[in-house]
């Protein structure tokens, strides 16, 4: 992955731009994943806080939503305070959220009948500021909706994460209409790590950050947060010799 | 048995179950009820102390059911349940409901819901057993048949009545309205006019001293929301200075509406833990200004706090190191009144190995839990609401399935985990004396990841169908 040299012209057009969206101010806080590859990549060095960002699941993912609630709640478990999870369909197992870093105290769930709501639901959580973030499972979210859901964040300093979940596997297209969230990511299940015994190892995943403002798209293969939330290197590039990890 | 004084007799006014299948009867002579039934234990009656016990079950069903409650002497409460049934999940549910927690407080009730208060009163008595749902308009039809004693008369009318041979109240339907009236007066049509939904009849909402209640009557009548807004807001400073006053703080609050129809539109709203914010609340109770429908205006708001509990002001420690955690609950009540109590929760961790019995909804707002669940097994973080069957090549007893078929799709299985064995809960149900079910992670080629259990050791047939079912999605 070459990572493309510093550009003082660059950078100064990118502060114009952000002021131009008033995105000025002070500078946003940010949630490193841990993961210098992963980090470098995004603007400011992790993920911004008290901003909106989408995740979906990709291939049967987009349905089930099992890997993209993971990342979420490993994202949501590294930042302190209460996590409001609104869904639709009540289908989130707490043991497994809480081997992801999101203990059972953490969350409090909302179930709401429709999209609607829980579109409504979830701004009312990023508005009121004391929630540490702010979880969504919503199937369709429209460029106004997702601006004004931006705008709640900015406004409480509370991230939100839109959980992209959809009935059915060819609705999942909606995916490529754009929103204004920060950052847009997938997360897809690959093969997990071979083991010497027969078993499951550690799950893999396919992370794409397919879209970040002011920053550059990325694929990566990483391993499924652990019990902190944090995810990892897979074996086969965290056991490269020295020089070629700083490469 | 209860006895009471009719004029000069004493006469049986209640008698128990066991008592009825004696052969006593409500109305006899007492003189005639102990010839009869040598040892029976008589009680005076007290009609001032059942009133008052009538008018306490009517206080408590105002708490939990509906804000427009009223006492419907001798032995019967009137509720409005319009708008309040759905909380409860429908009529019939809200019927069970409410049935069941008065059984198991020592109360035999029966309940009807009808479209009027005079067909409710009458089902409730006649045809309720004890529960009955009359559908929209089928009044008449349900009426007909049932005795004049249903209409609410007094007995003198009931009695004269019977002598003109009048049996059911279908008998009286098509007779000509005005010698009736010549004859008993007006209060037997309007009875039955009444019934019928012909005439209405308001229900004057039960209001014990005790309720901290501000009304504020308008000499124009209002319909505009943003005036509807402005006048709760005025109400809820009175509210809150006298819930002050009190030392108390409002868990639910309604708001009647009186329309110059006579109709009464409710709003109520319930909190997470006592308060008397004024802002909170009216903003609370101002959500739910679309729900009111103002008609042709509205003459009378009033605001009331039906459950109340102390709240006292206390001391906040004043902690220098740490920031004191967020108050959240003005999150929560502002999200249960727009998703409905049940709809927002945290989940605990309950002590059963059962996958869907080991977590538990609890209030969002309650203590900390503080432990979780053992995480020696990778647990899904997707679980399907109930198991669901898929196709499988597996080997028995205790291999895993080579492929599995779920929902129309065949997955080879690449690699697997388990099985992690989990009995049935013997201990509390009989029914799951021996049952096991065999849980495996398995992966397909593609990395997906499921749960999938085997009912049965894959031995004896009596453990379990052995079939296959896939219970979650690991992320």
């Amino acid at each position: 992955m070459p990572v493309r040299p510093f550009n003082p012209a660059l950078a100064a057009l990118r502060e114009q731009i952000a002021a131009m969206e008033g995105e000025g101010g002070p500078a946003r806080e940010v949630l490193p994943f841990g993961v210098p590859d992963l980090d470098r990549r995004l603007p400011g060095g992790g993920l911004a806080l008290g901003c909106l960002h989408e995740v979906a699941g990709g291939g049967n993912g987009a349905v089930d939503g099992a890997a993209a609630s993971c990342f979420a709640a490993g994202i949501a478990a590294r930042l302190p305070g209460q996590v409001l999870w609104c869904v639709t369909q009540a289908d989130l197992f707490a043991p497994g959220l809480e081997q992801a870093g999101l203990g059972p105290d953490r969350v409090i769930y909302v179930e709401a009948g429709d999209d609607v709501s829980v579109l409504a639901c979830m701004e009312e959580g990023l508005r009121h500021g004391g929630l540490g973030a702010v979880v969504a499972d919503v199937a369709r979210l429209s460029m106004t909706a997702s601006r004004r859901l931006h705008l709640a964040a900015k406004g409480s300093g509370t991230t939100g994460i839109a959980l992209r979940r959809w009935r059915r596997q060819q609705e999942a297209y909606d995916f490529g209409q754009p929103t204004a969230a920060m950052t847009r990511w997938r997360i897809s299940v690959l093969p997990s790590a071979p083991l010497p015994v027969p078993g499951l190892g550690r799950a893999r995943w396919l992370i794409e950050l397919i879209r970040a403002r002011a920053g550059e798209s990325l694929d990566i293969e990483l391993e499924a947060c652990d019990g902190t939330g944090h995810l990892g290197h897979p074996a086969a590039l965290a056991d490269r010799p020295a020089q070629a990890v700083g490469a | 048995m209860l006895a009471g004084r009719a004029g000069n007799r004493r006469l049986v006014t209640a008698a128990c179950a066991v008592a009825q299948e004696l052969g006593l009867t409500v109305g006899m002579p007492v003189s005639k009820a102990q010839a009869m039934v040598p040892d029976l234990q008589v009680m005076p009656h007290d009609p001032a102390a059942d009133a008052a016990s009538l008018e306490r079950l009517a206080l408590w069903v105002l708490q939990r059911v509906s804000p427009i409650v009223a006492v419907d002497p001798p032995d019967g409460l009137v509720i409005d349940s319009t708008g309040a049934d759905h909380l409860h999940g429908g009529e019939e549910a809200m019927l069970e409901t409410l049935i069941g927690r008065l059984v198991m407080s020592g109360v035999t009730a029966r309940a009807a819901v009808a479209d009027t208060w005079g067909a409710a009163h009458a089902l409730a008595r006649h045809v309720a057993a004890p529960m009955h749902v009359a559908a929209p308009g089928t009044a008449e039809a349900l009426l007909s048949p049932l005795p004049l004693a249903a209409l609410r008369l007094p007995p003198a009318t009931l009695a004269s009545l019977r002598t003109l041979g009048f049996v059911c109240i279908g008998d009286l339907l098509h007779q000509p309205r005005a010698p009736l009236t010549r004859r008993f007066g007006p209060d037997l049509c309007r009875r039955l006019d009444q019934a019928l939904g012909h005439a209405s009849e308001p229900i004057e909402p039960l209001r014990p001293p005790e309720l901290v209640e501000v009304r504020r009557a308008f000499a124009e009548p209002i319909a505009a929301a943003e005036t509807i807004a402005r006048y709760i807001g005025k109400l809820v400073v009175q509210l809150c200075a006298a819930l002050e006053e009190r030392g108390l703080g409002a868990r639910r609050l309604d708001l009647l509406c009186w329309r110059v129809d006579a109709h009464v539109q409710t709003v109520r709203v319930g909190l997470a833990r006592p308060q008397r914010d004024p802002q909170r609340l009216t903003r609370l109770l101002c959500e739910k200004i679309e729900t009111i429908s103002p008609g042709y205006g509205i003459e009378i708001l009033s605001l009331t706090a039906v459950m109340v509990e102390p709240l006292e002001a206390r001391q906040m420690a004043s902690s220098l190191l740490e920031a004191p955690a967020p108050d959240l609950s003005g999150l929560v009540d502002v999200l249960a009144n727009r998703v409905g109590a049940r709809g927002i929760y945290r989940m605990a961790p309950v002590a059963s190995d059962v996958p869907e019995r080991s977590v538990t909804r609890i209030a969002a707002l309650s203590e900390p839990v503080g432990v979780g669940w053992p995480d020696h097994w990778p647990r899904p973080a997707r679980l399907l609401p109930r198991p669901e069957p898929i196709e499988t090549l597996a080997l028995l007893p205790d291999h895993p399935p080579a492929s599995i078929t779920w929902r129309g799709i065949r997955r080879k299985v690449a690699r697997a985990d388990g099985p992690e064995r989990v009995f049935g809960e013997w201990w509390k149900h009989d029914a799951e004396m021996i049952a096991v079910r065999d849980y495996f992670r398995i992966e397909d080629e593609a990395g997906e990841r499921y749960w999938v259990f085997r009912a049965g050791d894959g031995e004896h047939a009596e453990t379990g169908s052995h079939r296959w079912f896939l219970h979650g999605v690991f992320g």
